[in-house]
């Protein structure tokens, strides 16, 4: 890796904000079993640049899997996985060599853990943890690592002077903070994110939400949020998808899905959430 | 700017031994630039639905929806939800916004969302906000703890910091004293004066005599109960 | 012991004690590290009549090395007199009746733990390490499937990761010895524990080998290898040792050893290198407490 690439897509970061007028991920029946049992079946979407997606199903419906497939975690069975890569336009993230998809995951991708553990390196200070994927693309200039780690723990409300602690010292909520600068701070485009705020405090929770609205209108992020939290998509997503048993049972515009909901287990899905 | 055409909704209960429900049907009307038209009727003769539909939060069984070049009945989720950001603006009786945001961050919003320099975006924000005489005190707290008015007034602010080409006003008046109710009054006629086409539901008699060029009777639409 | 019993039992071993199956095995490890500088090559590691730790590793790599016309020398921390060393010379005396020497310039194959000889090396020369830990990623990525991944990705960010925990901690590179390195621009490697003074030596004439036991690695820099530390454009690689002369025979160009000489703590730096510092004394060079030495 050169500082060549480094700066490459530092500049190309600028062009993110501009809309392209073509999905920047589409999804075209893409199935994942286990054995007999169905992960997901047959998913198809196209995410178009700055939407938010979010998926909900309860436990088991398949909608992590889906997001580990797309994610590139895990091989599906069928389908293609579509994203619009800098260098060669659409490429099928499927079928591409397991470096260019490691090069995705480091750049254009980003990947947030519902366990920050599962996502920082918890041995490494918080500024080592920020800097990695900005030393994995080829900086190497210790103070200019230091000074966006710097800039990226401010943007996650994370006080400069911890820069140096690890994140085992850290609080649930600001080890997600850090996953989550840590994961943003080399400009991706599409971030997954699996059950961003599960575990965390309720008042910790909205803290977040806030906090990760703010980065993909700023950013012009687009984002794919897997959870079965219907508050965290109200305020987060554009769009949801609807899954049980491995199926899409539907799709549509967040508030739409949830106010006027269509399919019988989304109603059900709905009108089971306690009201406050 | 705004057409509506043959627009019906039915509500199916899936759950409930799969009841369909009509609650609208043949819906026809249109408001051109600068024209605000009142949507009356009794209470569940579907006004709020018809709000919620031309909003898109609600799917239309048929029909369409015209606003601009988007059909809201339709479109695609990121159609109307440019729709939206653009041109369609929504100041709804209820405020959901994000807990512990500030409530000059919530009004500025629209504008953030539109790419407006944050700075600017703030000081419109400010602007309506004292307009709206909503104590200074008040712009750095999160209005989830405001009283009902203190909250209906961030709702109009938020609806109206952006000079949206469309909008959907839903008993704007309700629970403000007669000053503030004056200063939103103003804010809709300025809206019509520079060519916003409104559509609203006012139980204030002399908010919407003042401000309606026409009135739609929205229990025209309603279907006749099925047993 | 009688003569004849002690021939009869070294006719007993194999030549370098290992079997020609297990030296032929080494030896193909050997010729495709040498191919692939700095690619760590697995090996079957034979059980060797000494524990791990003690350089099983190397001393394998010695015996697959070794012919009969060879002259070996082993140092331990840069010493030919310490149990280790002692231990290792003879243990191939024995086994293979090899010539052996404490000169570096004599020796044909010199097995090393922890150093690399001040005398410069020479192309009909072997120098053999004994390695505890060959991978260079261990330290902040425990699992081996994913560092292989990495190695042969070239996903190197992660090393630098540790050197930035360094300067985060302590101000500067505080890695002192195992000091990572990129060979030929490709492979990062673990030069093991040699001190960081000698990483710039590893670019050299000889060809360099090692063996980790317990970890079943071998991998290999042929001679003349490009062989870069690694570092910051801020913070470049230092290779620093003591500010001091050897105090024995006023060397300034070796590496020293910090020695404690009384219950008062008075001390003396004195050449890592025993065979360089007799050497340069021999020569008549004498340092502030040559004469005492």
């Amino acid at each position: 890796m050169s500082g060549k690439v480094f700066a490459e897509f530092s500049q190309d970061f600028s062009k993110n904000l501009g809309g392209t007028p073509q999905p920047l991920l589409q999804v075209e029946g893409l199935s994942k079993f286990y054995g007999a049992r169905r992960g997901c079946a047959d998913v198809s979407f196209d995410l178009w640049p700055g939407e938010v997606m979010g998926i909900v199903g309860e436990s088991g419906s398949g909608k992590t899997t889906l997001l580990n497939c797309l994610a590139g975690h895990l091989a599906p069975d069928t389908g293609r996985v579509l994203f619009d890569t800098r260098a060669n336009g659409m490429q099928d993230t499927v079928t591409m060599s397991e470096p260019e998809r490691r090069m995705l995951g480091r750049t254009d991708w980003a990947f947030v853990h519902q366990h920050a553990s599962d996502g920082l390196r918890m041995n490494v200070s918080a500024g080592g943890n920020v800097g990695e994927r900005l030393m994995a693309v080829g900086a190497r200039n210790y103070g200019d690592i230091r000074e966006r780690a710097i800039d990226w723990l401010g943007r996650v409300e994370i006080a400069a002077e911890r820069i140096d602690d690890r994140p085992t010292a850290f609080s649930g909520g600001m080890r997600q903070r850090l996953q989550i600068a840590r994961n943003l701070v080399t400009g991706p485009r599409l971030v997954f994110m699996d059950e961003p705020t599960g575990g965390l405090d309720v008042s910790v929770q909205a803290r977040l939400l806030d906090l990760l609205r703010g980065l993909v209108r700023e950013m012009g992020l687009s984002a794919i949020i897997v959870t079965h939290d219907l508050a965290v998509v109200r305020l987060l997503a554009d769009r949801l998808m609807v899954m049980k048993d491995g199926q899409v049972v539907e799709t549509g515009l967040t508030d739409q899905v949830l106010d006027d909901p269509q399919h019988g287990y989304t109603q059900l899905l709905v009108s089971s959430v306690l009201q406050v | 700017m705004i057409q509506i055409e043959n627009l019906s909704k039915t509500f199916t209960l899936h759950n409930q031994g799969s009841a369909d429900i009509p609650v609208l049907t043949g819906a026809s009307f249109s408001v051109a630039p600068g024209e605000c038209v009142a949507l009356t009727g009794p209470s569940g003769a579907g006004k709020s639905t018809l709000m919620r539909l031309i909003y898109g939060n609600y799917l239309a069984a048929s029909g369409h929806i015209r606003i601009g070049h988007v059909d809201v009945a339709q479109a695609e989720p990121r159609q109307i939800i440019a729709l939206r950001r653009e041109t369609l603006g929504y100041v709804s009786q209820f405020l959901r916004v994000v807990p512990r945001v500030p409530t000059r961050e919530v009004v500025a919003e629209p504008l953030l969302a539109l790419g407006t320099p944050r700075e600017e975006a703030i000081a419109r924000a400010d602007a309506l906000l004292a307009r709206l005489n909503l104590p200074e005190r008040l712009w750095s707290l999160s209005p989830t703890t405001f009283s009902g008015g203190e909250q209906q007034r961030v709702n109009i602010a938020r609806g109206f910091v952006h000079p949206y080409p469309a909008l959907l006003l839903d008993e704007p008046t309700a629970s403000l004293d007669a000053g503030n109710r004056e200063v939103v009054l103003s804010l809709v006629e300025e809206a019509k004066a520079r060519g916003a086409a409104i559509i609203g539901i006012f139980h204030d008699e002399a908010a919407r005599d003042r401000l309606c060029d026409r009135q739609v009777d929205v229990g025209v639409f309603t279907p006749p109960r099925a047993a | 012991m009688t003569t004849q019993t002690a021939e009869a039992t070294q006719s007993a071993y194999n030549f370098a004690y290992l079997d020609e199956q297990t030296k032929r095995m080494i030896r193909r490890a050997i010729l495709k590290g040498l191919a692939v500088p700095g690619y760590q090559v697995p090996f079957a590691s034979r059980e060797m009549p000494m524990p791990y730790g003690w350089g099983t590793g190397g001393v394998q790599v010695s015996a697959a090395t070794l012919t009969p016309e060879d002259c070996f020398k082993v140092i331990d921390q840069g010493a030919d007199d310490t149990t280790n060393a002692v231990s290792i010379r003879k243990f191939f005396e024995r086994t293979a009746q090899v010539e052996t020497t404490t000169h570096t310039a004599e020796a044909t194959v010199i097995q090393t733990r922890h150093r690399i000889p001040e005398e410069p090396l020479r192309e009909d020369q072997v120098l053999v390490y004994q390695v505890p830990i060959p991978e260079p990623l261990r330290f902040l990525e425990p699992s081996e499937v994913e560092t292989r991944k990495m190695h042969a990705l070239e996903e190197y960010g992660l090393m630098h990761v540790k050197l930035y925990e360094d300067i985060a901690r302590h101000g500067a590179i505080s890695t002192a010895y195992a000091y990572p390195v990129k060979v030929e621009g490709r492979y990062v490697m673990d030069p093991s524990p040699i001190p960081k003074f000698d990483n710039p030596k590893l670019e050299m004439a000889a060809i360099q080998l090692f063996g980790a036991g317990r970890e079943q690695r071998i991998y290999a820099l042929p001679p003349y290898t490009q062989v870069v530390s690694l570092d910051f454009e801020d913070h470049p690689f230092d290779p620093s040792k003591a500010e001091h002369p050897c105090d024995l025979c006023g060397a300034e160009d070796s590496y020293l050893d910090e020695v404690i000489t009384d219950d008062a703590g008075s001390r003396m730096f004195v050449c890592s290198d025993t065979d360089y510092c007799l050497a340069r004394r021999d020569a008549g060079h004498e340092g502030a407490q040559g004469a005492r030495g």
